[in-house]
């Protein structure tokens, strides 16, 4: 569904990815593991068009779409879930999850349906978005990613900074979510969680894949772990 | 200084004119205000597309004899002539600078108040123009023992109007709530899937309707003339910022503060009334430096 061939992405001068490749095959969940500052999320940046690569390629459902402009990327069928809970503070719950509904041919979620799986926030629904918690504000970004009814969800690192009863809520939605027939890339620190949502991993380090294997690979494997993950 | 004469009436005459007043800097400065919080732009040229709106009032309403219905129309039609132009500006060359910093913006915007002022003179010369208002709301009626002007309560109908119309808009529209959240952070709007590009055309454009609305209702209030977009303009920038910018509603008690204490200042000390509204300026920013409201910047 999704493939990098060689990317290579700078901010500015500095030059961030070196040749980054990556699959992701439909109804997957992939995830890519590293430490801070070590390209994931710029990686999830170069494929959703927010800092396009310089070079190399990104191929989304078979076409070329390197450099295309985020809201094309989007209406393709691409969901994205910033790393920083970018919610609309100012507009509420509700307004955050109407402005990104997007109808498709096959629209699996509306707002009902939002509120079905995050149940936490249809209580909330009128509240302004800048007046939640971290994790409400975490189940709003997703939520928001899914009412443009993606088949593809870039996810980057939901659970950084959240209290560990609500990683585990959180984690159970993201199993539900491949259930629901998304396939997703998952950009985490996490390494518990990652490996346990995920079939496949990719290890990035220094802006390069490092690694790359299933996920019991890597667990059976801790000079990786050492290498790229520990502190 | 002589305020012993200043009665009960008087007072609330001026009141009701600064109110009116208030109309005009308020429909203005909220559009200036929009596109400065959702587009970033300092547009220099609002106070261009306000005098322009004013022509065009009067060019269509002579075109109609100048009659009642001849302002109604040219009221409808101005602030979309308006609205066209700030199109054409907006896609034609606006829309490719988004990311360019705001000193390009504003001197970008800048040569426009210079390429309109000489538009305007070309079309409609240098001489005053002056049109009357429609018959049905000429004259004035008695006040307390003081006459005011039917055109001013028109005008205290017409704010209250815009008003809501502005919050319907932000608040109960889908356009008008991406526009709020693009105002706060554009990127992740695009990243909605949402074409940020269009949202800004379309807040850009309602932002410069609102400049040629203001400028079609003050027509008949005063000389139509060339420089009156270098006043408005200052003042809708002083009112803009002791709002709050971006801020809309910030923007109506910055219009309210501005006229009224111009129109009380007038009252008080005539020779120097228009120390007054700047004065209450500098007091807000003594106060507030960054507005009365929250600031979208």
């Amino acid at each position: 569904m999704l493939r990098l061939r060689q990317i290579h992405t700078y901010y500015g001068l500095s030059h961030v990815l070196f040749g980054v490749s990556l699959e992701v095959r439909a109804g997957e969940i992939v995830c890519l593991l590293g430490r801070n500052g070590a390209g994931k999320s710029t990686t999830m940046r170069s494929i959703i068009g927010l800092t396009p690569p310089a070079r190399g390629e990104v191929v989304f459902k078979g076409i070329t779409c390197t450099g295309v402009k985020p809201f094309r990327m989007v209406r393709m069928g691409m969901g994205y879930v910033p790393d920083d809970r970018r919610v609309f503070a100012d507009l509420t719950v509700a307004e955050n999850l109407e402005i990104a509904f997007r109808k498709t041919g096959n629209t699996r979620w509306t707002m009902e349906r939002v509120y079905e799986v995050f149940p936490a926030l249809a209580s909330i629904s009128g509240r302004r978005a800048g007046f939640l918690s971290g994790g409400e504000q975490q189940m709003l970004t997703i939520a928001r990613a899914l009412m443009t009814n993606p088949d593809f969800l870039l996810l980057d690192e939901p659970t950084e900074g959240l209290a560990p009863l609500i990683v585990a809520e959180l984690e159970k939605q993201i199993a539900g979510l491949r259930d629901a027939g998304l396939t997703v890339l998952l950009a985490e620190q996490n390494l518990e969680v990652a490996l346990r949502l995920s079939d496949r991993c990719y290890i990035i380090d220094n802006g390069s894949i490092r690694f790359h294997g299933t996920s019991a690979e890597i667990r059976s494997n801790p000079d990786i772990l050492d290498k790229y993950l520990c502190l | 200084m002589d305020s012993g004469g200043i009665t009960v009436a008087a007072l609330m005459q001026q009141v009701l004119v600064g109110l009116s007043r208030t109309t005009i800097l308020f429909i203005v400065s909220s559009g200036l205000s929009l596109v400065l919080g959702v587009l970033r732009i300092p547009n220099v040229a609002h106070g261009s597309l306000y005098m322009i709106g004013a022509f065009v009032t009067y060019s269509v309403a002579s075109f109609f004899g100048q009659t009642t219905a001849g302002f109604i129309i040219a009221l409808a039609v101005a602030p979309l002539v308006v609205a066209a132009v700030s199109l054409v500006l907006e896609r034609g060359l606006l829309c490719h600078l988004y990311d360019r910093e705001h000193l390009m913006l504003l001197l970008f915007t800048f040569a426009f108040t210079l390429v309109f002022g000489d538009l305007v003179k070309m079309i409609w010369g240098s001489d005053y123009r002056s049109l009357s208002a429609p018959a049905i709301v000429q004259g004035s009626f008695d006040l307390g023992g003081f006459p005011f002007p039917r055109y001013s309560l028109f005008l205290l109908v017409m704010g209250p109007l815009v008003a809501l119309g502005l919050w319907l808009l932000t608040n109960k529209t889908k356009i008008g709530k991406i526009a709020r959240a693009a105002a706060v952070d554009r990127e992740m709007v695009d990243a909605i899937g949402i074409d940020v590009s269009k949202v800004f055309a379309a807040v850009f454009v309602i932002g410069c309707y609102l400049a040629g609305l203001g400028g079609a209702l003050v027509a008949p209030t005063q000389n139509i003339t060339q420089g009156m977009d270098h006043t408005i303009i200052i003042e809708a920038f002083l009112i803009v910022i002791i709002g709050g910018l971006g801020n809309i509603w910030g923007a109506l008690l910055g219009a309210a503060i501005f006229g009224l204490t111009d129109a009380i200042g007038i009252l008080i000390w005539p020779q120097f009334a228009i120390v007054f509204p700047y004065t209450a300026v500098v007091i807000v920013l003594l106060i507030r430096p960054r507005g009365l409201l929250k600031a979208i910047w």
